[in-house]
């Protein structure tokens, strides 16, 4: 019963440097939730704290992006392939990145404004 | 550094000038390991936006498998601003998901100039690198080795409000 499930370089560190991991279960959900058994902090990159899959991914099953197969509600059958890759995306101005607050593929750090000040 | 042939800077160019006032992006992928980006692939941008861009998500499924199949890796993923500089924004500090690829910036703000500027960007932290531009023709003459109008000794790694050209346009007030 084994499903897949390809990683992308950004988050390769939670697999051991492994570009490809195998997973179990029905929905996407579960599967997160047992690789995350195995490769602690992975899931955490994947859902936000609300539950929701990161803005910042884009899940694959086989040749489906999963927004359009129910999220991590998505069914999955034994023998599938699931691809994460990272979503590619950016632009001029910066209300985008507030809009979608702190969930972050890529976590930035917050510039330290004492550091900023002295430098000027 | 990035190094890059001139036919694949036309190319880039010419891609974002077609699509100004919207912003235009692309991939120029290059064998695995080499830092070499050789092959030119212009995305759609699924947001047709001014100020805003996104690689569809079934075409870059397609691109990246084939990338894959070939060897190859998204050694330049680029894109366009059309009204401001080509510095990388906060959005796209927040997505930049690549930490091996060079972020290729082109602005289309000027139509007479050529303003392109390549970076690193690896957990939020930017890094701006020069741009090497090289001129693959094969002739006699030796390899002509062009600098673009970028400082090459402009490599330094900052964090967002730390700017040493301070053009804070879009974190006022905040």
């Amino acid at each position: 019963m084994a499903i897949e499930v390809r990683i992308p370089t950004i988050l390769r560190s939670y697999t051991g440097g492994a570009k490809v991991v195998e997973g179990a279960g029905d929905t996407l959900g579960d599967l997160l939730t047992d690789l995350d058994s195995r490769h602690s902090g992975l899931r955490a990159r994947l859902v936000t704290e609300a539950g929701a899959l990161h803005r910042f991914v884009n899940v694959y099953v086989n040749d489906e992006d999963v927004r359009f197969l129910g999220a991590l509600d998505a069914k999955l059958s034994d023998g599938d392939s699931v691809t994460i890759l990272p979503a590619v995306a950016g632009g001029a101005f910066g209300f985008a990145a507030a809009a979608i607050g702190d969930q972050k593929l890529a976590p930035t750090v917050e510039p330290d404004r004492r550091a900023s000040a002295a430098d000027r | 550094m990035l190094s890059i042939d001139r036919s694949i800077i036309d190319a880039i160019v010419a891609h974002a000038r077609r699509d100004h006032p919207d912003e235009a992006c692309g991939v120029i992928a290059g064998p695995v390991g080499s830092d070499t980006p050789t092959r030119h692939i212009p995305m759609d941008n699924a947001a047709r936006s001014m100020t805003f861009y996104e690689f569809d998500s079934m075409e870059q499924l397609r691109v990246w498998r084939e990338m894959d199949e070939r060897d190859e890796e998204p050694v330049v993923i680029y894109h366009s601003h059309t009204a401001t500089e080509a510095y990388p924004s906060r959005t796209d500090v927040s997505f930049a998901g690549e930490p091996g690829a060079h972020y290729l910036l082109v602005s289309t703000r000027d139509t007479d100039a050529e303003e392109i500027r390549s970076f690193r960007i690896v957990d939020g932290v930017v890094t701006e690198e020069p741009v090497r531009i090289v001129d693959g023709v094969v002739t006699e003459e030796p390899v002509r080795v062009v600098d673009a109008a970028v400082d090459p000794h402009a490599v330094q790694s900052y964090k967002f409000g730390q700017s040493p050209t301070a053009v804070d346009y879009e974190c006022s007030g905040s």
